[in-house]
């Protein structure tokens, strides 16, 4: 008999059993997801030029409901909450006392008195807790919820020919209730790709049907199930930060140097000092009031074309800084990462080194490469919002 | 707003009192906002019978700080020591009694009739501990000082407080590092052998505490009590003349003198707060009152988790608010004579007494509280203010006020309602096995279980100090790491009461180090006039 794995099983993990080549798995969350499941440079390229389908079920989902919600998000997250309409998706953040990112996500206001707040890494616990003396509920609502992104150019072409109700003409960061089948979906334009693309909310017991009637919906166009090694590429792209890459989560850091504020993110404009209390407002309007925080984060473009993984960066002699991401871009056909910088490097334009370490085989060589803050999004095609 | 003054204080108890006092006689505008009908608080003297009147709460004054009493004039305002130094009479049933008197010589000769070892060591511990208590007067007199972002005032004050453990020399410093974190189980084995002195040493160590003699940390309480005074003696327990809350009345009277207002029957709703800022309070009522400063005398919990709330303070400092430990383990039973049991007849019988047999005796009571039943046999402090003052009742008549341990604010089973008076009886009995015949002399009672109290007086879990004064929640840990200076997350928002540095007790300096924190943050032009 099978020992009971350790790891669960997504609702959609029949059909990534069925379409993975490479049986390359990897654990996100209490989850089993696929790492690669043809060729990494395959997916990528299909999501930038035809679509794709990642399953996100993993992703830790959070509904709060309540007569004091508002109250609730509002509090937790940087963003002025009180204007975010029914039926609008937010992208926000979230910190410690100490004005420290513990993560950041899209937040869906699905009623007057209902969101769905969305993140990598468990947040029950401080929901909770932020939650005491508030009236509302705050339930994880991850395994009762299968999600799936609907991404690259042809993602809307193809999300059009399921004919959901309701869900025609849907705008960038809007979710709609639409309905697969008898059952409820839910159908958002969001997504981690930095283009057009969409996600889908389903009942993990609809989630093969939905799966199966996505890809006979797509034919003749090519609708491939990819990884999270390609989304990542993506993601680099689209120019966000990814907790564990750019910051690891302020409130299980060990080293409380190693936390970052939303400032030092280049989350400024989430952080709103105009509204009244949010958890983390008085250290964030401290920081605000020194000048803004001694690093940032930036996105730049490396000379040559070896991936700076991790690479310092120098101006001169002096360190002034730390590469998070790091990938050549073959859309842009440009070496592109993500780094830390002090913040006096961070203008665009500004320019300074990245040393390099990269194998040949038993050699280890290095190089020392200069590269250009440049802004972010690096790939931010229009019909992304259109 | 009806009005506005430059700071309003939440909570007329002896510690809002004095630091509204202060400020006003800084010339500032001042308002206090007390909920009940009496001024102190906790410090509270009431009619229990007719005619009778008794110390409802607090019985004892041996921590006031002195330069608040001079600076405010409190004996100009009628606070006076019935008898500076109540004295203690350990009291066991079967008879045994034990007479501790101030004078360690006398109290040596006493001790002489049952074991002349602890009547040598007597002397010496006495010495010792009068010598160790002083270095810790600058730890607990002073505003804790940052250990980060340290300005030249708060290196001072750490280079005293280094200073005064320095200045002991070195063996009573390593003596003083040795046992000021032990159980006080420990340290009166190691030193004594006869259990009643041990006992009412004990109760000395635990008196309001949620620790009982075998807990870490009992040593630094002892030490704390001993570096109390009472009339310029130190280590005197003082019995204030017309019971605690002539101390409340005191200090009203130098807070009118001064200029500012007292308002009774006011409780507090909500601290008003906007952007980060306190604007002022907001009345039962739904008065608002506008001020520069609020000073807080209540506790922790209700003034951030209640009057404050959630919509202005941050998840992990709620949290660790929400954590403390609030659960009062004191009862209060106040009797009503129609005279003295033979046992108290004698002229000159101390006005204390301590009804604790052995330290085992403490510990015992405190293992049936810990899990949330009230014990069959409770360790008591007494007094009997009505043998050094005769203002509380009529010839004859006689008060005596008992704090019984312990009581726990969370109690198993049906609560306190049902438990109290079967509570009250225990005591009662364990008072008359030790001074027979008095249980036939009461005419009275009042009973206040930690419920009571926290229905009375507000304070969460009944708790004199507010929170469990301990090593971990002391000095620069109280009432939470971060926040040791009497300023709080919201800016102009102070915390002026026992949850604060020191902590519970009629020492008034809370208040007054509050009360110098905003005088501080006016002069550095933190706050608004």
């Amino acid at each position: 008999m099978n020992a009971v794995p350790a790891y669960l099983q997504t609702p959609f993990h029949p059909r990534l059993a069925q379409a993975t080549e490479t049986n390359l798995w990897e654990r996100w969350g209490a989850f089993t997801t696929a790492s690669v499941l043809t060729e990494v440079g395959e997916e990528y390229t299909c999501t930038r030029t035809s679509a794709t389908l990642y399953d996100t079920s993993p992703l830790r989902k959070y509904r709060v409901q309540g007569p004091d919600t508002v109250r609730f998000v509002d509090r937790l997250l940087t963003r002025d909450m009180t204007t975010c309409k029914v039926g609008q998706v937010v992208y926000a953040c979230w910190c410690d006392d100490d004005g420290k990112l513990i993560e950041d996500g899209t937040v869906f206001r699905l009623a007057e008195d209902a969101f769905q707040i969305n993140a990598q890494e468990p947040q029950l616990r401080w929901f909770q807790d932020t939650a005491r003396g508030l009236d509302v509920g705050i339930e994880e609502s991850t395994a009762r919820l299968a999600s799936l992104a609907l991404q690259g150019p042809l993602s809307g072409e193809i999300l059009g020919r399921m004919n959901l109700p309701g869900v025609a003409g849907l705008r960038y960061f809007r979710i709609v209730d639409s309905v697969f089948g008898n059952a409820p979906l839910q159908v958002s334009r969001t997504g981690f790709t930095g283009d057009l693309g969409y996600e889908l909310w389903v009942a993990p017991e609809h989630a093969l049907a939905l799966w199966d009637a996505l890809m006979a919906a797509a034919a003749p166009r090519r609708l491939l199930p990819i990884g999270s090694a390609a989304l990542n590429m993506t993601r680099i792209e689209a120019g966000f930060v990814m907790v564990n890459a750019e910051f690891k989560a302020a409130n299980v850091v060990l080293r409380p140097s190693q936390r970052r504020s939303p400032f030092e993110l280049g989350l400024d404009w989430t952080v709103n000092l105009k509204k009244d209390h949010f958890v983390g407002r008085r250290a964030l309007a401290a920081e605000a009031a020194r000048g803004g925080p001694r690093r940032r984060l930036v996105g730049i473009e490396v000379e040559g074309r070896k991936p700076a993984v991790e690479a310092f960066l120098y101006d001169g002699k002096r360190e002034i800084g730390l590469v998070t991401s790091a990938m050549w871009s073959p859309v842009l056909k440009k070496n592109i990462a993500l780094a830390t910088v002090d913040a006096e490097y961070a203008a665009p334009g500004a320019r300074f080194q990245a040393e390099i370490w990269y194998r040949k085989e038993m050699k280890v060589e290095r190089s020392l490469v200069g590269c250009t803050v440049v802004p972010r999004p690096f790939f931010d095609p229009p019909r992304k919002r259109a | 707003m009806s009005a506005r003054y430059d700071a309003v204080v939440v909570g007329g108890g002896h510690n809002g009192l004095a630091a509204g006092a202060l400020l006003a006689r800084a010339g500032r505008r001042v308002l206090v906002c007390e909920a009940r009908e009496a001024p102190g608080g906790m410090a509270a003297t009431e009619e229990i019978a007719r005619g009778v009147r008794a110390p409802v709460c607090a019985h004892l004054v041996h921590a006031l700080d002195a330069g608040v009493a001079a600076e405010l004039g409190l004996s100009g305002h009628g606070l006076a020591y019935a008898a500076v130094d109540a004295g203690t009479l350990a009291v066991a049933p079967g008879g045994r009694r034990m007479r501790l008197a101030a004078d360690p010589a006398v109290a040596a000769g006493e001790l002489a009739r049952t074991s002349p070892r602890d009547a040598r060591r007597w002397q010496a511990f006495h010495s010792l501990l009068s010598r160790l208590a002083p270095a810790l007067r600058p730890i607990l007199e002073s505003e804790p000082p940052r250990l980060m972002h340290t300005g030249w005032a708060e290196k001072l004050a750490l280079l005293r407080l280094g200073l005064g453990v320095r200045r002991l020399g070195r063996a009573d410093m390593r003596e003083f590092l040795r046992i000021v974190g032990m159980p006080v189980a420990d340290l009166l084995d190691d030193t004594f052998e006869d259990d009643l002195l041990k006992g009412a040493l004990a109760l000395d160590a635990t008196l309001g505490a949620n620790l009982a003699p075998r807990s870490p940390g009992t040593v630094f309480l002892l030490l704390s009590r001993w570096a109390g005074e009472a009339g310029g003696v130190r280590g005197a327990l003082g019995v204030p003349r017309g019971g605690a809350g002539a101390l409340g009345a005191a200090l009203a009277a130098a807070l009118k003198a001064a200029g500012g207002e007292l308002r009774l029957n006011a409780p507090v709703a909500q601290v008003r707060v906007r952007q980060g800022r306190a604007q002022g309070v907001i009345l039962a009522g739904g008065e608002e009152i506008g001020a520069g400063a609020v000073l807080a005398g209540v506790d922790p919990k209700r003034l951030f988790g209640t009057l404050v709330g959630p919509d202005h303070l941050d998840t992990g400092f709620l949290r660790r608010i929400r954590g403390l430990r609030t659960n009062g383990m004191a009862a209060k039973v106040n009797l009503v004579l129609d005279g003295l049991p033979d046992g108290l007849a004698t002229p000159g019988t101390p006005a204390r007494l301590v009804v604790a047999p052995s330290w085992r005796a403490v510990e015992q009571a405190f293992d049936e509280a810990k899990y949330g039943a009230a014990p069959a046999h409770p360790v008591l402090e007494a007094t009997v203010p009505t043998l050094v003052d005769a203002t509380l009742a009529p010839a004859g008549t006689h008060v005596v006020s008992v704090l019984a341990q312990y009581a726990p604010h969370r109690l198993a089973g049906e609560g306190w309602a049902a438990r109290r008076e079967p509570f009250a009886d225990t005591v009662v009995a364990a008072l008359d096995a030790a001074v027979p015949g008095l249980a036939a002399r009461v005419t009275a009672r009042q009973v206040l279980t930690p419920a009571d109290i926290e229905a009375r007086f507000g304070a969460t879990g009944g708790h004199w100090h507010h929170h469990d004064l301990a090593l971990d929640t002391a000095y620069l840990l109280r009432p939470i790491p971060g926040w040791a200076r009497y300023r709080t997350p919201v800016d102009g928002l102070y915390l002026a009461g026992a949850g604060a540095h020191p902590g519970g007790g009629l020492t008034s300096l809370p208040g007054r180090n509050a009360a110098r924190a905003v005088l501080a943050d006016w002069r550095r032009g933190a706050l608004p006039r």
